[in-house]
């Protein structure tokens, strides 16, 4: 390239000579220079504002593209949520062992308000408080004249009140489809249940989880879609299961206590067929847990796996079939029983003066603390704790509702021999009634230990044998003495032979100590004696039996009553046919079993 | 002896300034601009009914507004239009200096009207935003540098344009006004790329923007919530967003009618912001397309008048404006179909806003005044296009 000077020396030299100003020249070049670059530039700029053009041509073109796109799709009704979150409202049914319909589901609708599109906020408010008296009129005003842009109003609601709120006509009242749970029984077997909620909430659907029981337990398989919605089948009795609630809480209000709980198990399966904890709620609309005070005086409270008690003189059994097991006594083993049994500063007293000695048998029968704590120290404590370890009650029991992890047996922290012997009768080991029904089916199925379950078995699970046979039919055979001629002789069912162990424990305070005149009653029975099929558990809190000259407490004036009115009523439901006991040949062992 | 007598006939020096406005003006583009500005009023007799009513004037107050400020910005346009390149330029000089103090004085004299961010002065009869004439004026002022950055002996006039517009940015990022700011510097991008921007530069520059970009989404609130809002792929129903998405939906192709539009009664701005919404809705997509066809042809005329034009500063100036003007319109737009973030631009011409119309109008009117027909030297191009 070659460079033409703005002052060419030829020219500024002549320009000189000629006397004009030399920089005349340098200008006029500038100015053609300038043309010329004028020229370049523009030829550069051309094709650069052409694409300019074409890009802005381009950016409108897909603006109007898309506003077309837009405009030819159908309107639809925003969406809060992506496509991808949507929530599933899909629960699976829970059913009883026949099919019955213990939950489900029920299309009902949320109102819920979008204060923007309100046309009269305050009539609009005043309404609603007329179709929903539990509403406050000033806080929908305010909320309905406020800045939100969205407020809900009321989760759940009938059809009819949904037409009502249809009648107001404002078109700031929307509904959203709603997936209710439903539980079509009310209160029976509420504690069973537990009870649901929603979870993730959207204008269209809402998740509805399980918050207690088997709703909360089973919550996974209840929402897994991959189930198909098959219901879960529970191994509930509901007819059974009404039953004996009824006669529960008829028995609570006649003996005066203020809650009670009855457990009804399978002793080869290990199914609950019917458990009850009262006071109960309703799941449809389950109350509050308590802010303050003691959680075991909520409804919502599980006496029957959450609750426990020192269950009393009902651990007798345990101590007698465990030394019969053992070899260190048999049934017509005497025991001195003078009392009262000095043990350190302790002293163990019977409640009432049964003589001198007892049979093994009549231990249990007149149930003598100080003849059980005789073989209780017999047996020795290393012995003793893996018996009860057997039978479960070191840890929570394994039923399958969420409260039932919660009911921790309180063991002694120290296990003396003074504790072995008051545990032997019941007193210094707390165990839920839970508890105490499992350990009962294991003597009542022939010493296997099954394991407590709510779903609905196919045939026996039993477990680990924990007694032998022969001495499991002495320790029925005993229980059905207590029943026959003992201290529950009010628990006699006419041709249902049932035998059982009654248990009145002093409650103790939470400081420590015991009261004088609260107790727990308990009555755990089996049926039919001879060859059991159900273990019954009646747990009575605080009962006061007032028919006689003085207050009785004791369980065979209370819980034996009831469990023995609950019998009558649900052994036919279950199909345990009455008949005739056969003799018990309780002098003649037989020779099989030495 | 005539002439001594009668006095001489009055001389003419060149041609009489109307015919020969009529004769140069871009007759295309002065109209759609017109036909703009009835579209603005048409929609405003709509979509500033509601507002009105709940500011308890009478239902077509603003639309009276609109005219009277519309007429003035039309008047102040064709004057404009009319005057010469270098007058345009002395004048946008002045402007530009006043704008930016104004500018620079926000802060303690102006008022935000609640919505957070102050950018207005309040003169009692109408509103004056500081920005929207700064715009115009920058476009002049940094085109009048650069162009003289290009001659010989020339200033560095490419520097100090630069350092301009990141000292407005600056401000106009603080205010805050990220829309302004954008433009702003989205104009001098255009003139630095129309004055011959090396390839290299521009990329860096596409990356710095980038950059830029994130680092305001990870510092600045205001800035994330838009684009979080943007980015999330539901459109909650009662975003502004939601209710415009929807409008265009229910406008469908012929719209529902007349005055038969929603959304004018949920959007807060609906006559600003979202007037595109409210001509979906009623006058359906047919309307639509119009709107963009003119500002189409609009920036498309500029653009082909400008790349006759041999004189650099007018190219370069022509070019900023039009592209601002092209820029606010397609963001606006955008915004309406979810093409782009929130952002709150006004639709020039159409959208009501007071000032704002007349500073359109004066841009416009610049616009007009740069892309007149002048003598280019065509033949010579000829010339040498056939040499060549």
């Amino acid at each position: 390239m070659t460079r033409t000077p703005l002052r060419p020396l030829a020219r500024i030299l002549s320009a000189r000579a000629a006397g004009e100003n030399p920089n005349v020249i340098e200008r006029e070049n500038i100015r053609k220079r300038h043309e010329e670059m004028h020229d370049k530039m523009r030829q550069r700029a051309e094709g650069r504002l052409f694409l300019l053009g074409l890009f802005f041509f381009c950016a409108f073109v897909v603006v109007g593209g898309r506003m077309g796109a837009l405009a030819t799709s159908e309107p639809t009704e925003p969406r809060a949520s992506a496509p991808g979150a949507t929530i599933s409202a899909a629960r699976a049914d829970i059913v009883d062992r026949d099919g019955r319909l213990l939950a489900t589901n029920f299309e009902t609708h949320a109102l819920y308000a979008q204060p923007p599109h309100m046309v009269d906020p305050e009539a609009a408010a005043e309404k609603l408080v007329q179709i929903f008296p539990e509403l406050k009129p000033e806080r929908l005003i305010k909320d309905f004249t406020g800045t939100r842009k969205f407020v809900w109003i009321k989760r759940k609601i009938s059809p009819e009140q949904m037409q009502a709120v249809h009648e107001i006509g404002d078109p700031g009242l929307l509904f959203g489809p709603r997936d209710m749970r439903l539980y079509p029984n009310g209160r029976l077997a509420s504690h069973i249940l537990g009870g649901a909620s929603f979870g993730k909430e959207g204008v269209s659907a809402a998740e509805v989880i399980g918050v207690a029981g088997v709703e909360k337990q089973f919550d996974d398989y209840l929402l897994d879609p991959a189930n198909g919605n098959r219901p879960l089948k529970l191994a509930l009795d509901l007819p059974v299961q009404a039953a004996a609630e009824r006669v529960l809480y008829g028995g609570m209000r006649l003996m005066n206590a203020k809650g009670a709980t009855a457990i009804l198990m399978d002793v080869r399966t290990g199914e609950v067929v019917s458990l009850v904890s009262l006071p109960d709620f309703d799941p449809n609309n389950r109350p509050r847990p308590l802010t303050r005070g003691d959680q075991s005086e909520s409804p919502l409270f599980n006496r029957a796996v959450q609750g426990v008690y020192e269950l009393g003189s009902t651990f007798k059994i345990f101590t007698a079939a465990q030394a019969i097991d053992l070899g260190i006594v048999n049934r017509n083993t005497v025991i001195d029983i003078r009392g009262p049994l000095q043990w350190g500063r302790f002293r163990i007293r019977d409640f009432r003066n049964y003589g001198k000695e007892l049979t093994v048998e009549n231990i249990i029968v007149k149930s003598s603390n100080i003849g059980t704590a005789r073989l209780a120290q017999r047996i020795g404590t290393p012995r003793q704790q893996d018996f009860l370890r057997d039978l479960g009650f070191f840890k929570p029991t394994e039923f399958e509702i969420l409260e039932a992890s919660s009911g921790n047996p309180l063991l002694p922290r120290n296990w003396s021999e003074l504790s072995t012997m008051t545990i032997s009768y019941g007193h210094g080991l707390s165990a839920s009634p839970m508890h105490l029904a499992t350990a009962y089916a294991a003597i009542a199925n022939g010493g296997y230990m099954v394991k407590p379950t709510i779903l609905r078995q196919s045939g026996p699970r039993m477990g680990k044998r924990v007694l032998s046979e022969h001495s499991a039919r002495v320790a029925r055979q005993m229980l059905r003495k207590v029943v026959a001629n003992g201290t529950a002789s009010m628990g006699e069912v006419t041709g249902y032979s049932v035998g059982g162990k009654t248990g009145t424990a002093d409650k103790p305070m939470p400081r420590g100590g015991y009261y004088e005149d609260k107790v727990i009653a308990t009555f755990a029975s089996i049926f039919p004696a001879h060859d059991p099929q159900y273990v019954l558990v009646v747990t009575l809190d605080e009962p006061v039996e007032t028919s006689g000259d003085e207050p009785r407490r004791t369980a065979g004036w209370t819980a034996v009553p009831v469990a023995a009115e609950m019998i009558k009523r649900i052994a036919p439901l279950l199909g345990v046919r009455p008949g005739v006991e056969p003799a018990i040949r309780a002098d003649i062992t037989p020779a099989s079993s030495n | 002896m005539t002439e001594m007598v009668y006095g001489a006939v009055p001389a003419q020096h060149g041609e009489p300034i109307l015919p020969k406005w009529w004769r140069t003006i871009d007759k295309w583009s002065l109209s759609c601009v017109f036909i703009l500005f009835a579209i603005g009023l048409l929609l405003a007799l709509a979509a500033s009914a509601p507002l009105a009513e709940k500011n308890g004037f009478g239902t077509f107050h603003y639309v009276m507004r609109q005219g009277i400020f519309g007429s003035v910005a039309l008047i102040v346009m064709i004057i404009t239009s009319m005057m010469s390149a270098v007058l345009v330029r002395r004048l946008a000089v002045i402007g530009f200096l006043l704008s930016f103090i104004a500018l620079a004085l926000l802060p303690f004299l102006g008022t935000d009207f609640g919505k957070g961010a102050v950018r207005w002065y309040s003169l009692g009869f109408a509103s004056v935003q500081p920005s929207e004439f700064l715009k115009p004026a920058f476009a002049v002022v940094g085109a009048w540098m650069m162009a003289a950055s290009l001659d010989l002996n020339g200033p560095p006039g490419r520097t100090w344009s630069f350092g301009l517009c990141i000292v407005i940015v600056v401000m106009l990022a603080l205010q805050p006004d990220f829309g302004q700011a954008c433009i702003v510097l989205f104009g001098w991008g255009v003139m630095y790329f129309v004055a011959g921007a090396p390839i290299v530069l521009l990329v860096g520059m596409a990356a710095v923007t980038v950059f830029g970009g994130a680092l305001a989404y990870s510092h600045s609130d205001h800035f994330a919530r838009r684009i979080d809002g943007f980015l999330s792929a539901e459109v909650d129903p009662t975003t502004q967003l939601g209710y415009a998405t929807n409008a265009i939906r229910e406008g469908g192709l012929f719209g529902v009618g007349v005055g038969e539009g929603q959304v004018k009664w949920s959007l807060p701005d609906a006559h600003t912001d979202f007037i595109i919404a409210v001509a979906a809705e009623e006058y359906g997509l047919i309307l639509v397309l119009i709107i963009i066809l003119l500002y189409i042809s609009i920036v498309l005329r500029s653009l082909a008048r400008l790349m006759r034009e041999r004189d650099p500063f007018i190219r370069l100036a022509g070019t900023a404006l039009v592209c601002m003007f092209a820029v606010q319109a397609m963001v606006n737009m955008g915004v309406a179909v979810r093409l782009l973030p929130a952002k709150g631009m006004t639709l020039p011409f159409v959208s009501y806003g007071g000032s704002s119309v007349i500073a359109s109008g004066i841009a416009i009117g610049m616009l007009l005044a740069f892309t007149r027909k002048r003598p280019q030297g065509e033949i010579s191009d000829l010339l040498r296009g056939r040499r060549g």
